[in-house]
């Protein structure tokens, strides 16, 4: 079956129906990592977003039980050039075009996605639709496109958030217990918590503080998660409330630029924003080069070359993108606060940034011996 | 790190005479190095025996030697040139063994002269397997079972632990020179005697049989400051028991989930630090059991391989040409990417394009050879191909090997 996919600025690719068939509308971006699509569809930050792989075959390993980031598929819609005609995995369970329709993803095939991507590239991260199996026609789609809601100002918290919270408990020893405000969160963020002995509560997004410091937290974690940062007021509100009670706190990608608002930055939309597993970005503290997975397409303004001053005491930017400058990391110099763009919790993608666990399991450890 | 300012003379050796199994690939990376030293005012001194290079061309080298490749020559050349560094690790396996025999025969000590790209002890720990095993352990990872022989009594006591089928692997060889798959006492013999014959230390490996299982190899940078990069993935279509050379492969590994892949690059990373290549590039392989995923290292060559000008032609990543800066001194970090020119080299490439590089054999111009492929490189040369799909790619890389019908088609031949 002939599909469409739409572009905001009236350019259209002709393809073939991939998943799901029907309609589905999000802001087109594309994302670069050439293993691990399993984790990108289900990473909640895709929500509302159709996610264009660069990768040329997806499908390859099909589906597996293991890998899943959250409990369902979270893309609007999914475009590959050439789906893999068969499965070739030994953990795989079932075909991921199966999957696709079981879990009514509107998906395109068969075109040529380097061209969109350049496009995107070219002029930004915009609004597309995918068509297959109506009767529109082209002009009718574009205008159906153009109907569709915008990511700037988009919040999407309350749909990809968990209603009750959740405890996922340490392995081992439990050394010391973290509020996760869920923005969005990953599987592998409370899994990596727990590798390191630390008990994950996961809490909805619009927790307060305190209600978030009355469960007595050895730490705060602020997750990734998808929408625009600058209309997350009221959780920005309360991660004020706890910058100032001496917890330590630890935020991620969405979690990152709440922290970043909460310090008083601006954040602003990337032209195409960063989404792949092979960034480099630098540790400024250490001179080293990390290769991370990146999944944003907003990002904080800060000043790079010198230490900047907030309510909350003094502060520096700790990590810096290597391809464009973008700000990756933030921390307070006199509270135990940072936060990073980036995915140290990977999947998909490379585990060079783990250590930053460790950074904020020593923040813990520290806090408890003072006290 | 900037460039080191002690290093004002470098003698590259060259990679001898083309054969089977070491091609013109090290004549590609050789004369990349000596280009990189030029342009940063070092002086270049080259040995090559084989005068049928690129690299031997007067104009990459301030100084040339076509002598032949023997620590004797080089010692020679040292005494003469007074180099402050040697540089072996582009000149594939031959300069790579010339560089040790040089160590072992103190004449790097005697003259002051020291090796950049690798040193001493990383070569050793990357290419003796007793040393190598134990990193792999050290690391976490498995290796398949084996026992060092030096003898063929040895290999024959082995071989009832391990039971038949069993690979032979010398040491410091070649394009997997000498080696072989032996399934019974007699083929035993004729594989294990010969490479106990060509291995310069008559050392033998005797290993379980992973035959069938998928093969990869990982290509992996670093640099001084602890900056490590994985180039490339590159997963063969022929598995395991067939050699790489004469494999048909593909870049990037396309059967491995995120979760795969990233055991194998933690792996290499690992490695890599626990060898001590600090300021180059090394290849690393693995085995994959299909049906439950068991992760086998297999080796590593702690320099520039046959699968690195593979890698590089396939990403675009300069591995020869960055290996040679990181040699003498720079970080991944300060060195400019070819491609985009304003990020730095310290990334990974990701592919919206597939490679498939193809073996083109000529068996019909050896008639005593045995054409069956095994774990010995069989092939002459090879082409690459890249395409926006798997299949194109394919079709392409078999169409370059320019023999008749020599593409997949449903059409009777």
């Amino acid at each position: 079956m002939k599909a469409f996919l739409v572009l905001d600025d009236g350019r259209i690719f002709e393809g073939k129906n991939y998943g799901a068939t029907g309609k589905t509308f999000g802001e087109a971006v594309f994302a670069t990592g050439m293993t691990g699509y399993q984790e990108t569809l289900t990473d909640p930050s895709y929500h509302k977003q159709v996610v264009v792989m660069t990768s040329p075959h997806i499908g390859n390993t099909g589906i597996n039980p293991e890998d899943n980031e959250s409990s369902k598929f979270w893309v609007a819609g999914f475009v590959v050039r050439n789906p893999s005609p068969i499965t070739s995995n030994w953990r795989a369970n079932d075909d991921l075009e199966q999957e696709l329709v079981r879990q009514e993803i509107v998906g395109i095939s068969n075109i040529d996605t380097r061209a969109l991507t350049r496009h995107l590239r070219d002029r930004g991260a915009m609004r597309v639709g995918i068509f297959s199996g109506t009767e529109l026609t082209r002009e009718e789609m574009v205008v159906e496109v153009r109907k569709s809601n915008q990511m700037a100002g988009a919040f999407l918290s309350e749909a990809v958030s968990t209603s009750t919270p959740y405890v996922v408990a340490a392995k081992g020893q439990k050394r010391f217990k973290v509020v996760a405000l869920d923005l969005g969160i990953k599987a592998a963020t409370p899994r990596s918590f727990a590798e390191r002995g630390v008990e994950s509560v996961v809490v909805p997004f619009n927790t307060s503080a305190a209600e978030i410091l009355a469960l007595n937290p050895d730490g705060i974690f602020l997750s990734n998660g998808p929408g625009d940062p600058a209309a997350m007021t009221q959780v920005v509100e309360t991660v004020r409330e706890l910058l100032t009670s001496e917890v330590p706190i630890f935020g991620i990608c969405f979690g990152h630029q709440i922290l970043g608002r909460a310090l008083g930055f601006e954040t602003y939309k990337l032209q195409f924003g960063h989404r792949g597993i092979n960034q480099p970005v630098l540790d400024r503290t250490t001179g080293k080069v990390e290769i991370t997975a990146h999944n944003h397409g907003f990002a904080i303004k800060a000043p790079i070359d010198q230490q900047f001053t907030t309510v909350y005491g003094p502060g520096e930017v700790t990590h810096v993108g290597l391809n464009d400058g973008v700000v990756e990391g933030l921390r307070l110099i006199e509270r135990p606060a940072f936060s990073v763009q980036y995915h140290p919790e990977a999947a998909a993608g490379p585990h060079d940034a783990n250590y930053l666990f460790d950074r904020f399991i020593s923040l813990m450890d520290a806090r408890k011996v003072r006290a | 790190m900037p460039i080191d300012k002690t290093i004002k003379t470098v003698l590259v050796i060259g990679s001898g005479p083309i054969v089977i199994g070491q091609a013109c690939e090290f004549d590609y990376s050789g004369t990349q190095a000596c280009r990189v030293l030029k342009n940063e005012g070092i002086r270049v001194v080259l040995v090559n025996s084989n005068p049928a290079t690129i690299m031997t061309d007067p104009e990459f080298a301030d100084a040339t030697y076509i002598e032949p490749i023997t620590p004797d020559a080089i010692e020679q050349i040292i005494i003469k040139e007074k180099p402050d560094a040697v540089l072996a690790t582009l000149g594939g396996q031959t300069a790579l063994n010339a560089a040790m025999k040089l160590h072992e025969k103190g004449i790097l000590q005697r003259h002051g002269v020291r090796l950049i790209g690798a040193d001493v002890q990383a070569i050793q720990r990357g290419e003796n397997r007793e040393l190598f095993r134990a990193i792999v352990e050290k690391v976490g990872g498995e290796s398949a079972k084996s026992i060092i022989c030096h003898t063929l009594e040895q290999c024959f006591s082995a071989v009832a632990q391990l039971n038949y089928p069993v690979v032979v692997r010398p040491s410091f060889t070649m394009g997997g020179l000498g080696s072989g798959i032996a399934f019974n006492s007699d083929q035993l013999e004729q594989i294990a005697g010969a490479g106990l014959r060509h291995s310069p230390t008559s050392e033998v490996l005797l290993e379980e049989s992973i035959l069938g299982w998928k093969e990869y190899e990982l290509e992996v940078m670093r640099d001084r400051k602890d900056n490590v990069v994985i180039v490339c993935s590159i997963e063969n279509i022929d598995p395991m028991g067939v050699h790489t050379g004469d494999s048909i492969t593909v870049a990037p590994a396309l059967t491995l989930t995120d979760v795969e892949f990233q055991k194998l690059r933690n792996l290499s990373i690992d490695i890599i630090r626990e060898v001590g290549v600090d300021t180059g590039g090394c290849n690393i392989q693995f085995a994959v059991n299909p049906q439950n995923g068991r992760i086998v290292v297999i080796e590593m060559n702690p320099r520039v391989s046959r699968s690195s000008a593979l890698a590089s032609k396939a990403t675009g990543f300069p591995i020869a040409k960055i290996a040679t800066k990181l040699a003498i001194g720079y970080s991944l970090d300060e060195i400019q990417n070819d491609i985009t020119k304003v990020t730095p080299a310290s990334f990974e490439p990701t592919l919206d394009y597939i490679v498939v590089k193809t073996p083109r054999f000529a068996f019909e111009k050896f008639a005593d050879a045995d054409p069956r492929l095994t774990t010995t490189m069989k092939s002459v040369g090879e082409a690459m191909a890249i395409g926006r799909s798997f299949p194109e790619a394919l079709q392409k890389s078999l169409r370059s090997l320019e023999g008749k019908r020599q593409i997949l088609s449903f059409q009777p031949i």
